[in-house]
C-alpha cells in the first residue's frame, strides 16, 4: 500500500514562531492550472500589528550584533538554503516553474545571499567618511539602519525577489516585515524555517501571507515602520506613499527584474540606512574659530 | 585707591549700514533676466528690529513659476548639462569668490531682513554659505568618485524652497550641491527674508553664470506649491516645518518627483555629572539661544543628571545674564529680533502655555526694545516628557529642562519623541560618549560641542525630521540619479 | 580672614575642555568696546595694573624711577589715575615703600625663591617674612610646579597655608605658572587648590615662562573663583600676568572679567594686570580716543 504522505501546514512566521494568523482565515494557493496546492494563511492587520512589534523588539538585538557576526549569519543562511535546495525546486516546480529556471531560481537566490553576507561588515567602510571640518573638531559620518522596514515582496519572483530585498534589508541591521507574494507564497514560508534553522533572532524578520491589497495599509500606514520597500506595483505607489506621510516612511520603490544578476549591489543596502554625524573636539588642532 | 566704579556697561556698536546696496523693490530673477511678476503683486519685507520697510517683492504666481520651470528646463537642456564638469565647477567657484567679496554686505542686509544678530550672520550664516559654494564646486568633476561603480546623472530641475532662519545659508545648501551635480534650480526664499537670496541672484548675474540656470523667485505659500506640483520638476528640496513637510510629501506622492526634506527637530542636550561643565554650560547657551532659537537642530530639550541639575541651572542663570539681547546690527548683540510678528506670537502661545501646563520659568533680566519683535531667553524648569512644551517644536529661545538618574533612562527619553534631526551628549568618559552617540536616533551627534556646521559634514534627520542629507559627499546623492 | 579649609575639603575639580574654552574666549575678543565704555575700560585698565620690574639686573634706580611712573602715569592728561602697585623682589620692597610714599599705590613683592620655587619650606617662609617686615603690602608667591606635577598636591597645599600664615596682614597672591602645569586640566586644579589653601589672589604667571596669561587661562581660573564664590560667598582676586601688552587684549579681559564674574570684580581690589609694558600702550588709546589722532610712543615716557 502506498505510504500516506504527510502534508505541509504553511503558516506565517512572526516573533521568531510559527502562529496561524490570528484571523483564522485562509486563502487556496493556485498552481498554474488552478488546482489548489496548500491552505495558506489569509494574514490580518492584527498580525501585521504582531509582527511589527516583534521586529521592534528584535531591532536592538539585530542591530546591536557586530557586522562580521549578521555576516556569518547570512552566510549560514546561504548554507542552510543550500542544504535545501531540493525543497525549493519542488515548490517552484509546484508553483509552474520550469525546472531548470527553478533550479536557477534557487542556486541564484543562494549566491545572492552570500553576496550580501560579504557585504555586512563592508558596506559601512566604503559610504562612511571623515569629513575635513574647518574647526578643531573630529567629525565622521557612517551608517546606521533606518530600523523597522516593510517589505512587499516581489510579486512576479517567488524566491529570488524575496532575497534579492531581503537580505540587503538585514544585511544593514534593519529587522523586517514582510507582505509574502501573494500568488507565489510557498516559498516565502519555506524561507522562514530557513531563517529559523540560521540564528536570526526571533522576530528580525517576520513574513506574513495573505491578500497584500489587504494588508499594505495596515503596514505603511503603521506609525512604528520606519521605511517601505516594493517592487513594481506601481499601481499602488501612491497609495502607498499617501499611506506612508503621516511619520515621513522612506519609502523605496524599484521596477526590476530581479532574475537579473545586476540587481545586487551596495546601494540596496544603503538605501535602508541612515547617515549619522558625529562630532566631538579635538585639541590642539589650530584655532577653535575658523579661519575664514 | 580702589574707588568702585558705577557698572561698566558697553556703549551701542551697531554696525554701519551705508555700504549696502537695496533697491526699493525687487523683479523676479529668472532666465538671467529681473523680469515683473505676472501677478502685478508686491509684498514689503521689514526689519523685525522695528518694523520698517527694507524693500519691496515681488509674489510670484503660477505663470511666473511657469516661466522660470521652463527657463530652468531649456537651460538645462541646451547648455548645463552639456557643459564639460569641470567648467560647471568653475562657475560655482566664480560665485563662491564674488560672495566672499561682499560677504560684509550680504552680512549686513541678512541681520536687517532676518533679525540675527550681525556676529552670527558675519561670523558663521555668510562665511558658511561661501564655503559651501566653495566646497561643493569642487565636487562637480568628481561625482564619480563618490559613488562607487556607478554611474552618476544630474535629476534635471529642481525645486528648492527655503526657510527664514539661514536665509542665505539655506540658499547656499540648495543650490551649491544642485549645480554642482548638474542639475539647474528655481529657487523660492521664504516671504519674511528674501532679501539676501535676491542679492545671491546679483552675484549669478554678475558670475555670468548661463541664464536660467538659477531662478529665484519670491512669493508666498502658494508661489511654493507650484513649484512642488509643477510637472516638470524633477526634484524637489524643502528646509521647513514637519507639517509643510508632509504636504509636499502628499502632493509629489505617486510622481517620480525625488525629495529631499529638512524639518523640524526637538533635540535633546544631555549633560552627565562629569561633563566640562562650563562648556557645557555655553553648549546649552550654544544650542538653544543661537539665532533666537530659530534653529532646527537646536537643543530645546536639555536633560540634566539629577545630582548636577541645581549646579547646572544656577550657572545656566548666570550666564544668561551676560547675554545681551537687543538690536541685531549692534556688534555686541547675542541674541537678535524674532524674525516675525507670527513667530514671536506662536513663542508667546508656548510661553504661556509652559506657565500653564505647571513648568516654572525664568527669564534673562534683560531690557526687551519697545519696538520690533523680541523675546528674552527662556528655560522651564520643573516639565515632564509629557508636557506639550517638551514635546513641540516652539522654534524660539525656549528651553526646557528635565532631569534623568541613569544612562538608559536618558537615551529612552532622548529618543522618546517623532523628531530626531540632532542631539548633544557632554560627558568626559569616551566610552559613554560612544555609547550614546550610537543610540541616539539623530542624524547629527555633537559630542562636547553643539550647533557646529561645515559645508564638509552631512546633516539632516532621521524619522520626522525629514530624509536626505546636506553637506559632505553625502549631500550630493540628493541631486543625481546612479546608475 | 582665617582660611578655615583644610586639604580634604579640597573639591574634585570639573573637567575643562580646551577646544569650548578657546570658542568662549573668542566671544569675548568680538565685544566691541567703543566711545565711553572704551575710555571708561582704559582708565580702569591703568588702575588695574601692577607695574612690574622683576630681573637680576633690578637696581635702586630702577625702582625708583618705576615708582615714579606709577604714580605719574602721564602728568599732561589730567585726570587719571595711578597703577595699582608697584611689584618688585623682597631686596627692593623697603626702597619702593618709601617712594610711593601715601599715593594709595601698594607695594607688592614676590618670594618663595621667586621664580621657580625650588628651594626648602623655610627658606620661602624666611624669604617672604623678610618681605612683609621690609612694608609689602602684597605677597605674589610661586607654588612648587615640580611638586604639583608629581601629584603631590598635600605639599603644595600645606605650602601656601603656611605662607599665607607667614603674610600677616599682607594680601596673599598665588602664582601657579600656568605655562608649566600644560594642560587647563590643571590650571583649574591648581586654582582650586590654591584658592582653598588660602590664597586671596590668584596669578597667571611669573612672567619668566611662556605662555603666560592666555584668556584661555585666565578663563579657567576665573571659572574656579566663580565656583568658589557660589559656594562659599568669599570674592578671590584674578590677576594674569605675563604677555597681556596692548590695550585691546587688556580690555577683553575686563570683558571675560565682568561677564563671568560680575562687575564687583571690576576694581583693582579684586583684578590686576602683571605688566611692565601695557600702561604705555594703554595711554596711547586714552590720547587716541580723546584726540582722534594716533599716538607715537616718543611722546610717552619709559621707566
Amino acid at each position: 500500500m502506498k505510504r500516506v504522505e504527510i502534508l505541509k501546514t504553511y503558516k506565517i512566521y512572526s516573533g521568531g514562531n510559527f502562529p496561524r494568523t490570528e484571523s483564522g482565515r485562509y486563502y487556496l494557493a493556485l498552481d498554474k492550472k488552478g488546482n489548489p496546492i496548500a491552505n495558506m494563511c489569509m494574514g490580518s492587520r492584527k498580525d501585521v500589528r504582531n509582527a511589527v512589534v516583534s521586529a521592534r523588539k528584535a531591532l536592538g538585538a539585530w542591530s546591536g550584533k557586530t557586522a562580521f557576526n549578521r555576516s556569518q549569519i547570512l552566510y549560514r543562511i546561504a548554507e542552510v538554503l543550500e542544504g535545501r535546495k531540493s525543497q525549493f525546486i519542488e515548490e517552484l516546480i509546484l508553483q509552474g516553474s520550469q525546472k531548470n529556471i527553478a533550479i536557477k531560481e534557487v542556486e541564484d537566490s543562494i549566491d545572492r545571499i552570500v553576496y550580501y553576507a560579504g557585504w555586512c561588515d563592508k558596506f559601512c567602510q566604503i559610504g562612511s567618511s571623515v569629513n575635513p571640518v574647518s574647526s578643531s573638531h573630529f567629525n565622521f559620518s557612517t551608517y546606521e539602519p533606518v530600523g523597522v522596514v516593510g517589505l512587499i515582496a516581489p510579486q512576479d519572483s517567488s524566491l529570488l525577489g524575496l532575497v534579492s530585498l531581503l537580505m540587503p534589508i538585514i544585511a544593514g541591521g534593519n529587522t523586517c516585515v514582510v507582505l509574502a507574494n501573494e500568488s507565489l507564497p510557498l516559498c516565502s514560508i519555506t524561507f522562514s524555517e530557513v531563517l529559523h534553522a540560521s540564528d536570526v533572532p526571533g522576530g528580525a524578520v517576520n513574513i506574513i501571507t495573505g491578500h497584500i491589497s489587504e494588508l499594505i495599509k495596515p503596514l505603511s500606514t503603521h506609525m512604528d515602520v520606519n521605511a517601505l520597500a516594493f517592487s513594481g506595483l506601481s499601481e499602488l505607489k501612491k497609495e502607498i506613499d499617501l499611506f506612508s506621510v503621516e511619520n515621513l516612511k522612506r519609502v523605496r520603490s524599484y521596477d526590476l527584474n530581479w532574475q537579473n544578476t545586476d540587481t545586487q549591489g551596495l546601494h540596496y543596502i544603503t538605501d535602508f540606512q541612515e547617515v549619522k554625524t558625529t562630532w566631538h573636539p579635538i585639541e590642539n588642532i589650530g584655532g577653535a574659530t575658523s579661519t575664514y | 585707591m580702589t574707588s568702585k566704579n558705577k557698572n561698566w556697561e558697553y556703549s551701542p556698536s551697531l554696525e554701519s549700514t551705508g555700504h549696502i546696496k537695496l533697491k526699493k523693490k525687487y523683479d523676479l530673477f529668472i532666465n538671467g533676466k529681473w523680469v515683473k511678476s505676472a501677478s502685478k503683486k508686491y509684498f514689503k519685507t521689514i526689519n523685525p528690529n522695528d518694523e520698517k520697510l527694507l524693500a519691496e517683492i515681488s509674489h510670484a504666481n503660477q505663470k511666473d513659476v511657469d516661466l522660470a520651470v521652463n527657463s530652468a528646463r531649456k537651460a538645462y537642456d541646451t547648455v548645463w548639462s552639456k557643459m564639460p564638469a569641470n567648467e560647471r565647477g568653475k562657475y560655482i567657484y566664480r560665485i563662491a569668490r564674488i560672495m566672499q567679496e561682499r560677504a560684509k554686505e550680504l552680512a549686513v542686509i541678512e541681520s536687517l531682513d532676518s533679525g540675527k544678530p550681525i556676529r552670527e550672520a558675519r561670523d558663521i550664516d555668510i562665511p558658511l554659505a561661501c564655503n559651501h559654494f566653495f566646497y561643493y564646486a569642487g565636487w562637480a568633476d568628481k561625482l564619480d568618485y563618490a559613488f562607487p561603480n556607478r554611474k552618476t546623472k544630474p535629476l534635471g530641475v529642481a525645486g528648492q524652497i527655503i526657510p527664514w532662519n539661514f536665509p542665505l545659508l539655506m540658499a547656499a545648501w540648495k543650490i551649491a550641491p544642485a549645480l554642482a551635480a548638474g542639475n539647474t534650480v528655481v529657487l523660492k526664499p521664504a516671504e519674511t527674508t528674501s532679501l539676501t537670496a535676491l542679492k545671491l541672484a546679483e552675484i549669478i548675474e554678475e558670475s555670468g553664470l548661463p541664464a536660467g540656470v538659477v531662478n529665484i523667485i519670491t512669493g508666498h505659500g502658494d508661489t511654493g506649491a507650484s513649484i512642488v506640483n509643477h510637472p516638470d520638476i524633477n526634484k524637489i528640496a524643502f528646509t521647513g516645518s514637519t507639517g509643510v513637510g508632509k504636504i509636499i510629501q502628499k502632493a509629489i506622492a505617486g510622481t517620480d518627483k525625488k525629495a529631499t526634506l529638512e524639518l523640524g527637530g526637538k533635540s535633546a542636550n544631555i549633560i552627565f555629572d562629569d561633563a566640562p561643565l562650563d562648556q557645557a554650560i555655553e553648549g546649552i547657551v550654544n544650542g538653544i539661544f543661537f539665532n533666537q532659537g530659530h534653529v532646527c537642530c537646536a537643543g530645546s530639550r536639555l536633560f540634566v543628571q539629577e545630582n548636577i541639575a541645581d549646579k547646572v541651572i544656577r550657572k545656566l542663570k548666570h550666564r544668561m545674564k551676560s547675554l545681551v539681547v537687543g538690536n541685531p546690527l549692534d556688534k555686541n548683540t547675542d541674541v537678535g529680533a524674532i524674525n516675525s510678528k507670527e513667530q514671536l506670537q506662536i513663542i508667546n502661545k508656548y510661553i504661556k502655555l509652559g506657565k500653564k501646563e505647571g513648568a516654572e520659568i525664568y527669564q534673562s533680566e534683560c531690557s526687551i526694545p519697545k519696538k520690533g519683535f523680541f523675546c528674552p531667553p527662556t528655560i522651564f524648569t520643573n516639565v515632564a516628557q509629557s508636557s506639550i512644551i517638551v514635546q513641540e517644536e516652539i522654534f524660539g529661545p525656549v528651553l526646557t529642562i528635565q532631569t534623568f538618574r541613569t544612562v538608559d533612562e536618558v537615551i529612552q527619553k532622548a529618543n522618546n519623541t517623532p523628531f530626531g534631526l540632532a542631539a548633544g551628549v557632554w560627558t568626559d568618559k569616551g566610552s559613554r560618549i560612544f555609547n550614546l552617540t550610537t543610540k541616539l536616533k539623530a542624524g547629527v551627534v555633537w559630542a562636547n560641542t553643539y550647533n557646529k556646521f561645515d559645508p564638509a559634514s552631512p546633516f539632516g534627520g532621521y524619522k520626522e525630521s525629514g530624509f536626505g542629507r546636506e553637506g559632505g559627499m553625502h549631500g550630493l546623492s540628493a541631486y543625481l540619479k546612479l546608475s | 580672614m582665617k582660611n578655615q579649609n583644610n586639604f580634604n575639603s579640597l573639591p574634585l575639580s570639573p573637567s575643562v575642555d580646551k577646544v569650548g574654552v578657546e570658542e568662549r574666549v573668542s566671544r569675548f575678543q568680538k565685544r566691541s568696546i567703543k566711545t565711553n565704555s572704551k575710555m571708561d575700560g582704559l582708565k580702569m585698565v591703568l588702575n588695574m595694573i601692577d607695574l612690574t620690574t622683576l630681573e637680576g639686573k633690578d637696581t635702586p634706580g630702577k625702582v625708583r624711577q618705576m615708582c615714579y611712573k606709577a604714580i605719574h602715569l602721564h602728568d599732561s592728561f589730567p585726570g587719571l589715575p595711578t597703577v595699582a602697585a608697584v611689584c618688585v623682589y623682597p631686596s627692593m620692597v623697603g626702597l619702593a615703600k618709601s617712594m610711593v610714599k601715601d599715593s594709595g599705590v601698594k607695594v607688592a613683592s614676590v618670594s618663595t625663591a621667586f621664580p621657580s620655587g625650588q628651594a626648602p619650606l623655610d627658606v620661602k617662609i624666611t624669604d617672604t617674612k623678610y618681605a612683609v617686615d621690609q612694608g609689602a603690602d602684597e605677597i605674589d608667591m610661586v607654588i612648587s610646579r615640580g611638586k604639583f606635577l608629581a601629584g603631590e598636591y598635600a605639599f603644595v597645599f600645606d605650602e601656601i597655608a603656611q605662607i599665607k600664615e607667614v603674610c600677616g596682614q599682607a594680601r596673599l597672591k598665588v602664582i601657579l605658572e600656568t605655562g608649566e602645569l600644560a594642560t587647563l586640566d590643571n590650571v583649574r586644579k591648581a586654582s582650586d587648590l590654591a584658592i582653598y589653601a588660602g590664597a586671596d589672589f590668584i596669578k597667571t604667571s611669573t612672567g619668566k615662562i611662556q605662555p603666560a596669561a592666555t584668556m584661555q587661562v585666565t578663563y579657567t581660573m576665573l571659572m574656579a573663583i566663580r565656583d568658589y564664590y557660589d559656594e562659599t560667598g568669599i570674592m578671590i582676586g584674578m590677576k594674569p600676568a605675563g604677555g597681556i601688552s596692548n590695550s585691546k587684549l587688556a580690555l577683553h579681559n575686563l570683558v571675560m572679567v565682568k561677564e563671568l564674574l560680575g562687575d564687583e570684580w571690576l576694581t583693582n581690589e579684586w583684578f590686576r594686570f602683571g605688566a611692565s609694558s601695557l600702561a604705555n600702550d594703554v595711554l596711547m588709546q586714552i590720547l587716541k580716543t580723546d584726540t582722534g589722532k594716533y599716538q607715537s610712543s616718543d611722546y610717552f615716557t619709559i621707566d
